[in-house]
């Protein structure tokens, strides 16, 4: 058999049919299902009269739309509270499992599968929500579906697939202090932007990404989308199983050791063929920052905005003047000189405990400075109670931040947290698209230990100088 | 599904790159339980200033793109998040068919899930048939689009055409290979039974 990458087998190992029509059958082993992408793909299956396939093979949990504060207290807003009760009804009505909002479990979507051992090397891992990638982590399949998929998911446990190309980012080197996986992600967006991985599935190897804990390879594989990838993927590896084992959803006993011989023939063969390949040196980068509207728009935190005259083509004159005008930036400012009014530290991509630990450090000790208002969204109630465990909370509490229930919160701003028009956020979220946490907010999007710096300084600042480094 | 055979009508030229799922559908409108009902809400925070009044210089909100069918768009279009809402609010709308460079792989998806065609053809061709004015035909059959007495040719993956051409229930589709799924299931037991 010639060499095969992690794709490639996993793939393979999932096809139930390949069709006329050029289209491949997939298996698909595991959906996460939240209220938003959901409704209307549970009452398809009901018009239609179609039972649900596998109710075993969905994990269920609101997260988008939840109160990050006081949410015993139910939800005030009334759409949100339908949707979040609409899906409390679908998943009686179907027998699907579901992690109730006032549950230790609940959490985003993509920080509570992982936790709970749902997520496991080589399945394949869908759900109505782009950030799927980040299951990649695991050496897993995952990728984001449409409602309609979400339905086709629900109704015959498969999805008509067509193969995407396999690329390669090798990331090589020792990341410096102060740094994290999402200046990694930032980096290569900048480097080949927000359609550089369209129609790939992105492996993310070298030495950096083999050092790197899960938590931080999720939050490389969840900006995989930002790069135009449906999917990102780490090989399982030492790190993987050891993150996995006695997980509650994870197989134990004979089954375990099953697994783990199944689990280390995955990773990619040595002479397997990579579509497309992109090799970036990790020594001496520095923190990242996006300065426009796009995540491809980011320059090291010691940058300056950029000048549209300097620019390439027309197009891009006139799209970077339209990004600095809706980011109320000027051409030239040192962007360490850019005052922020809020700090939001959280999301799928950055609010797990490792984030919350490396925010906490930059924190420690320091004030948030006056007139930003900061908050931490821990990703999960387990994310939340584990970093109350070493009181982390204590530390932003004690400097000024917010301490809030878990959900997705201001990384989309459904439920309350959202930015008012013209303020300004360094946010470790994935997205900055115009209006994305709020009506005409500015998102820039950073790590967790510089949101942390920009809450303390009340400017972008460059972490490695506040930590010594 | 409604099929898609041909069309002809207005095309609006939305020509920026990287349009956003959060740009053609915000946030605020994702909390309806149906389908339908978005076309409202469209581009809305383009669309329509803080009062809700439309900004009149916005392109849908001009005569004769206020009727448009089609959408004229730039490179990378569909960016960002997964949400359906974005094809049901073009649908919504009215519009049946977009022309941009390149999409973004979930939008492409979605777009094909609601009957709607997201036609690939270069930007100077994008902008050829922007300048030209409408009419603008769009004929799936034949893969080619027509615009001021001009024809461009275009490709599209065979199993998608017949997708769109047929209004295929693609559910029912996958259904047939339901002996397949099971002898799957049953492989799947036995070599991965931790799944």
């Amino acid at each position: 058999m010639s060499p095969r990458t992690l794709y490639d087998k996993i793939w393979e190992a999932h096809l139930v049919a390949t069709r006329e029509d050029g289209t491949s059958l997939l298996y698909i082993d595991r959906h996460l299902v939240h209220e938003v992408t959901s409704p209307q793909a549970f009452e398809g299956l009901r018009l239609a009269q179609r039972p649900l396939r596998k109710p075993a093979a969905i994990l269920s949990v609101a997260d988008h739309n939840v109160p990050t504060s006081n949410r015993e207290a139910g939800i005030a807003d009334e759409t949100s509270r339908l949707q979040v009760e609409a899906l409390e009804e679908n998943v009686k009505a179907f027998a699907v499992p579901y992690i109730p909002l006032l549950d230790d479990r609940q959490g985003i979507v993509h920080v509570i599968g992982p936790e709970q051992g749902f997520t496991l090397p080589g399945s394949t891992v869908v759900c109505g929500d782009s950030h799927t990638s980040t299951h990649g982590a695991f050496g897993a399949l995952a990728f984001g579906i449409g409602t309609s998929e979400v339905e086709h998911v629900m109704a015959t446990e498969t999805l008509p697939q067509r193969r995407s190309k396999n690329m390669r980012v090798h990331f090589e080197g020792k990341l410096p202090e102060g740094l994290g996986a999402k200046d990694l992600a930032l980096r290569l967006i900048g480097q080949i932007g927000t359609a550089g991985g369209t129609g790939h599935v992105i492996e993310f190897t070298g030495s950096a990404v083999k050092a790197l804990s899960m938590e931080a390879r999720m939050t490389l594989c969840n900006m995989s989308i930002e790069a135009g990838a449906r999917s990102g993927l780490v090989a399982p590896d030492e790190t993987t199983f050891a993150y996995l084992k006695g997980r509650p959803m994870a197989p134990t006993g004979t089954q375990w050791e099953q697994a783990l011989a199944y689990w280390r023939a995955l990773p990619s063969d040595v002479d397997a063929h990579f579509d497309k390949e992109v090799v970036i040196q990790v020594d001496g980068l520095a923190p990242q920052v996006t300065w426009g509207t796009s995540p491809e728009a980011v320059l090291d935190v010691t940058g300056r905005v950029p000048d549209p005259e300097q620019t390439g083509s027309p197009a891009d004159k006139e799209a970077m003047l339209r990004a600095l005008e809706y980011m109320g930036l000027v051409a030239g400012t040192p962007l360490e000189e850019v005052p922020v009014d809020v700090v939001f530290i959280g999301s799928c991509t950055n609010g797990r405990i490792e984030d919350l630990r490396a925010a906490a450090a930059v924190a420690k000790g320091r004030k948030v400075a006056v007139g930003v208002r900061a908050l931490v969204v821990p990703g999960s109630g387990l994310v939340k109670r584990q970093a109350e465990a070493e009181g982390l909370d204590r530390i932003f509490l004690d400097a000024g931040f917010e301490w809030r229930q878990p959900g997705c919160s201001m990384c989309l701003g459904m439920n309350d947290d959202r930015l008012e028009p013209g303020q300004r956020s360094a946010s470790t979220s994935n997205r900055n698209f115009e209006g994305r946490q709020g009506r005409g907010g500015r998102t820039h999007l950073v790590s967790p230990q510089m949101a942390a710096a920009a809450a303390v300084t009340g400017h972008f600042t460059d972490v490695r100088r506040l930590l010594g480094a | 599904m409604q099929p898609f055979t041909t069309l002809t009508g207005t095309a609006a030229p939305l020509l920026r790159a990287n349009v956003d799922t959060d740009l053609i559908i915000p946030k605020q409108y994702l909390k309806t339980l149906v389908r339908t009902g978005l076309g409202q809400h469209l581009f809305a925070e383009i669309r329509y200033d803080d009062s809700g009044a439309e900004k009149p210089d916005f392109v849908l909100n001009r005569p004769p793109y206020r009727a448009a069918n089609i959408l004229l768009g730039g490179p990378n279009f569909g960016c960002g998040s997964s949400r359906e809402h974005a094809p049901w609010a073009l649908l919504d709308f009215g519009i049946r068919c977009v022309i941009a460079p390149s999409y973004a792989d979930i939008f492409y998806n979605n777009c094909f899930s609601n009957g709607i065609l997201p036609l690939v053809l270069p930007l100077e061709t994008v902008e050829a048939i922007a300048a030209a004015g409408n009419p603008v035909t769009v004929d799936l059959p034949a893969q080619t689009v027509t615009a001021g007495g001009v024809t461009h040719r275009f490709d599209i993956e065979p199993g998608r055409k017949t997708t769109l051409v047929e209004g295929l229930d693609e559910i029912g589709k996958s259904l047939a290979n339901l002996a397949a799924i099971e002898a799957f299931e049953a492989k799947r037991g036995r070599e991965t039974p931790w799944l």
